[in-house]
């Protein structure tokens, strides 16, 4: 009886995943045949998992953000602000390059980790402290947010990138644990805890209830102010590590990387099934996504479309998701 | 027309301007030279003419970040059909310029209206698409000065006042200016003196309630966005005209500096509220502020950091007056 | 000659019967009163009349047409109506508010500024009130608004003005301010339909009455015909026994809810108050007095009060609701849909949503004993649903009412505040809701709060009643001692 309900209830809910799934099934066919002696080369599947890890990491802060009724529009400024500031850190202790820099320890990588994550940490407390105490609502709040970490990211260098990092932490952009990279590994533990904090904490539960009705939400005496406070946090802690992997992948943080993932990040959220009007919203849904328009994007880099014509589609799917959705709720 | 409350926050932010001014000019008297107020006022001109259209947005209760997208469209895609077509004149141009930015605003308000979803997705969504599919489907290449069609910059180039400077350099006062006035000046009429317009307040206020005295949110919903898509595809091409040069990658993220202005102004986010007015003083203080820290001695990096900081600092003001207090 | 007829009208939304077989006549230029409990289907009468609402069966004749009504056709019929958030624009001026709708209908494309001051003033002099045309609406009180969307209404030359609980929001000056301006309609031979459920004001300013119960007519006719006893018994079905509810005193111990000199300053007086367990104290008063005030301070929602609270004795503190709840206080708010209920969320998230943190002990929920827990809750309170997964915004009125009842229960409430506990519940289920507060009373061991505006309710389920007016405690009286009418009049001389 149990057994059944409970199969039940996986089934239920696993209707828009099973959509998205096959979403991917699709588009990995069609590449497949369309360019199959580059699509399917396993250095090309590969590389998926090394790039889409910190783009997955923005969706699911994303998502968090939308689950309560917000959205985090400055996390790509505190990416790269996180990247900046511990690059640099590395290169006040290990110079601006050679051995000195490449070689630094396990102790100043894992130092440099805990500024990029701090960072996210207190940019998460600076907007959650903007929305749920100065009570901004969280686009402007995050949109002008955002621009001071930028900013700050572009005082702190002039401009330039700041290029070379440690080995050690080129190794968490690059690296791979058996056939596993680093980033994916990093990816699904955070997917996997986040789930789990979403789905069987009473923190998790609590967001929803809010991002449902923040009002109803006081009076069943929820903290919400604090629940928003830390939702930022835990956006902002999200980005640090997106921003962590991004510079170690590229050996390079620069205060202007990744502006296209702002978007991205959005349209996988809410291609995932979040609701952006709060109260709905899954950490599956938002990686079955991820898997399809990266399997998506690949492809139709290997076919030769600029990666202009790359973001063009992802905006169109994101219209197409919109009209899909609209559809759906109609009909029920 | 007669809002005591608009009134007042008109006053406030105009004090604030002139307090601002004070300060700029103390550190630098330089401030008060009229090339520096002239280059100013031209400075205006563009983020005005967009913040026109973000402002009716607003109050009709949206917000749209596609503007700079269908603005570098409308000015790249007319300059390469002038260039192609061997196009001559001014009026056919900006015509094309404002239809194509009018033809994409209307795709914004056909999404928001039909589907009911949030205009924030959907302007993301959209300018995307339309800036993804200009740099991929059109081109890349900056249209040089060698290039672009002299009319365009015979037109940028009109001066009122011409004034020879200390140092024997002409300076002016830039004709562009009348355009911007010109557009404030209607979009003002339009939203005050039509009953469309009063729509756009109605329907910002209280949708509900719009809808039950018989305004047409479709209609309405068509209309200011539509009118934003002009309005940016029109600037577009002003500012092709104006830097003598079509860059299809121009304009990256305006939005910020324009969505800052027309809350600066006083509009809300929540609609129903804003006035071309307190726009055009958002625009000029934020435009004052960005253009003046060369002139204070601070360094231009730190523009992204003062227009965040003012973003927050003007919607944190407007969060107080809007307050809805709950329970 | 009746201005508007209906016949025989039903309505069905899914599996509920809004109306059944509903007749109504209204002639021009009277006052006619429809009457009823929340749930009866006054609400999709006046919808019928509107044009928002096709009717199932039945024929709807105005001017003798017999024409399908559209919410345009009803309008051009001369029928307005005043929907209880009465529809302006907060952040438009009041001349605005009053011109633009007539200036829309008159299809023009431009404002005339001075066209719409010329229009807006001559509205609000017929209905002989000043307001400041330029105030913007939201800066207006309530009393206020409501007359400008009167003279809005009146702007459009109405046959007929539907007003929907008009005097819901009004103290009692304001509503003998209203009830003259709505003679004063009259004389101007527009009938006016008063939608209410409150009887005094139903037999003092109607002409006919007609009483809705469960979609029926359950009476109508003059109101000379009825006096209040027969009104409460045609809306409710039975006679009001002044059976009231009993409390007996238990053993010693500390109050369970005890009150020294709680004030807030510029809202309530120093109030003293003891509440013992098992008791139902009643608190009525007219809108503004201060009752929800008083339940929002005990919620911990006003935290600025001055003087004492004291649970069993012991002194807390209520500056935030997380210490209220976890003092053992408990809410139910007015607005269950906006304030109360996650809506689109299942009924078991609905009644775990304060007990999550309890049921994880070590951070992870325990689903078992969450399920468990809330499915017998639902028995308890006797929740009709498929299952606990089923969505709260598919339930009745009554059920969402017992599912934010059980809510609190899950925890450890000592002292249960019902602000409104069965507005918008239908008379059926209003009865065993009741019950249930009896017997939470009785064997729970709670104190009970219960703040309602409907006086049959306090009077039957109250061992104690508290009038309360302009912020202070004015009377205190045992319910067994009291009839409704008595407590009507005892209100009434408030006003």
């Amino acid at each position: 009886m149990t057994m059944r309900r409970w199969l039940q209830n996986l089934l239920a809910i696993d209707a828009g995943l099973a959509r998205l799934i096959l979403l991917a099934g699709v588009i990995f066919g069609v590449m497949a045949v369309m360019v199959p002696d580059k699509f399917l080369r396993p250095y090309n599947l590969i590389s998926i998992t090394y790039i889409a890890p910190e783009l997955g990491l923005l969706a699911i802060a994303m998502m968090v953000a939308m689950l309560t009724g917000g959205i985090d529009l400055s996390v790509i400024g505190i990416a790269n602000l996180g990247g900046i500031l511990a690059g640099l850190f590395f290169h006040a202790v290990g110079g601006a390059h050679g051995p000195g820099l490449t070689d630094l320890g396990v102790g100043q990588v894992a130092a440099g980790i805990a500024i990029a994550i701090a960072t996210g940490a207190i940019a998460g407390v600076i907007n959650g402290v903007l929305i749920a105490r100065l009570r901004i609502t969280p686009i402007l709040a995050t949109l002008g947010s955002g621009q001071v970490f930028t900013g700050i990211a572009l005082v702190l260098t002039g401009g330039p990138a700041i290029v070379g990092f440690p080995d050690g932490w080129t190794m968490i952009g690059n690296g791979a644990l058996g056939v596993f990279a680093v980033p994916l590994l990093i990816l699904l533990a955070v997917a996997g805890a986040i789930a789990g904090l979403m789905s069987r904490t009473p923190f998790g539960l609590n967001l929803v209830l809010i991002g449902t009705n923040a009002k109803a939400a006081r009076f069943a005496g929820l903290r919400t102010r604090r629940a928003l406070l830390l939702t930022y946090v835990l956006t902002g802690v999200l980005a640090s590590l997106a921003g962590i992997i991004l510079s170690a992948r590229t050996n390079a943080a620069k205060s202007d990387y990744g502006v296209s993932y702002l978007l991205q990040a959005v349209l996988i959220a809410v291609l995932g099934g979040t609701d952006p009007a709060g109260g709905r919203g899954s950490v599956a849904g938002v990686i079955a996504a991820l898997l399809a328009l990266m399997l998506l994007a690949s492809g139709m880099q290997l076919m030769r479309f600029s990666n202009f014509l790359v973001d063009a589609v992802w905006g169109a799917f994101l219209l197409a998701s919109i009209a899909l959705n609209a559809w759906q709720t109609r009909k029920r | 027309m007669t809002f005591s409350f608009l009134r007042r926050s008109e006053t406030a932010i105009a004090l604030v301007l002139l307090v601002a001014m004070g300060l700029i000019g103390l550190v630098n008297p330089a401030f008060w030279d009229l090339a520096n107020l002239f280059s100013l006022a031209r400075s205006n001109v563009i983020i005005g003419i967009m913040a026109l259209g973000v402002l009716s947005v607003m109050i009709s209760g949206g917000i749209d970040v596609s503007f700079p997208a269908f603005a570098v469209a409308a000015m790249y895609l007319t300059i390469r059909a002038m260039l192609a077509w061997g196009w001559h004149g001014v009026v056919a141009p900006f015509a094309l310029a404002g239809a194509i930015g009018l033809a994409l605003g209307l795709v914004n308000a056909f999404f928001v209206s039909t589907f009911g979803m949030i205009p924030l997705i959907v302007t993301l969504g959209t300018g995307a698409l339309v800036r993804g599919a200009l740099l991929g489907l059109v081109g890349t290449s900056q249209i040089n000065i060698d290039r672009m069609p002299q009319e365009l910059i015979d037109f940028g180039n009109l001066t009122l006042l011409s004034r020879i400077g200390p140092n024997g350099t002409h300076f002016g006062l830039s004709a562009m200016i009348l355009l911007y006035l010109l557009a404030a000046l209607l979009v003002h009429l339009f939203l005050t003196r039509t009953m469309l317009g009063r729509g756009v307040y109605a329907l910002g206020s209280a949708p509900e309630a719009a809808l039950r005295v018989g305004f047409n949110r479709t209609r309405v919903l068509f209309t200011v966005y539509g009118l934003a898509g002009a309005l940016a595809g029109l600037a577009g091409l002003l500012h092709g005209s104006m830097i003598w040069l079509a860059n299809p990658r121009d304009f990256v993220g305006l939005e910020l500096d324009v969505i800052a202005a027309v809350v600066l102004g006083g509009a809300s986010i929540f609609g129903g509220r804003g006035s071309v007015l307190g726009t055009l003083l958002g625009v000029f203080m934020l435009v004052m502020v960005a253009n003046s820290l060369i002139i204070m001695h601070i360094d231009t990096t730190w523009q992204r950091i003062v227009v965040g900081g003012i973003i927050i600092a003007a919607t944190t003001v407007t969060s107080f007056r809007d307050r809805r207090q709950l329970a | 000659m009746a201005f508007i007829e209906l016949h025989d009208i039903s309505k069905r939304f899914g599996g509920v019967q809004a109306l059944a077989g509903v007749s109504l006549s209204i002639a021009a230029g009277e006052i006619h009163c429809l009457a009823g409990e929340n749930g009866s289907g006054k609400s999709t009468l006046i919808k019928i009349i509107a044009g928002v609402y096709r009717p199932d069966s039945g024929t709807l004749r105005i001017d003798n047409d017999a024409a399908p009504l559209t919410p345009i056709a009803a309008i051009n019929h001369g029928v307005q109506v005043i929907y209880q958030d009465f529809s302006l624009f907060p952040t438009l001026s009041v001349a605005e508010n009053l011109a633009l709708p007539s200036e829309l209908r008159a299809r023009r494309r431009l404002v005339s500024w001075s066209g719409v001051r010329k229009l807006a003033a001559a509205a609000l002099a017929r209905l002989g009130v000043a307001i400041d045309l330029d105030a913007s609406v939201e800066t207006l009180s309530i009393a206020e608004r409501q007359l400008v969307a009167i003279a809005r209404a009146l702007m459009s030359e109405p046959r007929l003005l539907i007003m929907d609980e008009p005097t819901t929001a009004l103290a009692g000056r304001e509503v003998a301010r209203l009830f003259a301006i709505v003679r004063d309609i009259q004389a101007q031979g527009i009938a006016v339909l008063f939608v209410s459920h409150k009887m005094r004001e139903m037999l003092d300013i109607s002409e006919r009455i007609t009483v809705l119960r469960n979609g029926s007519v359950a009476a109508a006719g003059f109101a000379q015909a009825f006096d209040e006893a027969a009104l409460t018994r045609a809306m409710t079905g039975h006679d009001i026994t002044a059976q009231s509810y009993r409390w007996r005193p238990r053993h010693g111990g500390a109050p369970r809810l005890e009150l020294r000199g709680l004030a807030l300053p510029g809202v309530l007086a120093p109030i003293d108050l003891a509440l013992h367990a098992g008791e139902i104290v009643g608190v009525t008063g007219l809108l503004g007095s201060g009752r929800s005030d008083l339940a929002l301070t005990l919620f911990g929602l006003r935290p600025r009060y001055q003087g004492e609270i004291r649970i069993d004795g012991r002194l807390v503190h209520l500056r935030s609701v997380a210490a209220a709840i976890a003092s053992g206080l408990a809410y139910v708010p007015e607005d269950r849909l906006t304030e109360g209920l996650f809506l689109t969320q299942s009924i078991h998230r609905n009644l775990l949503a304060t007990s999550y943190a309890a049921l994880a002990p070590h951070g992870i929920i325990d689903f078992a004993e969450a399920r468990a827990r809330a499915d017998a809750m639902m028995r308890e309170m006797q929740i009709t649903a498929t299952d606990g997964n089923q969505k709260v915004i598919a339930l009745s009125g009554g059920n969402q009412q017992r599912v934010l009842i059980g809510r609190w229960l899950m925890g450890e409430a000592r002292v249960l505040i019902l602000n409104g506990p069965t507005v918008g519940v239908d008379v059926g289920s209003k009865a065993g809701i009741h019950e249930r507060i009896r017997a939470l009373a009785e064997e729970g061991d709670l104190a009970v709060l219960m703040i309602s505006d409907d006086l049959p309710e306090i009077v039957q389920n109250c061992n104690r009643v508290l009038i309360m007016h302009r912020g202070r405690v004015v009377e205190e009286c045992g319910a067994a001692l009291l009839s409704d009418a008595e407590l009507g009049e005892k209100l009434k001389a408030l006003a």
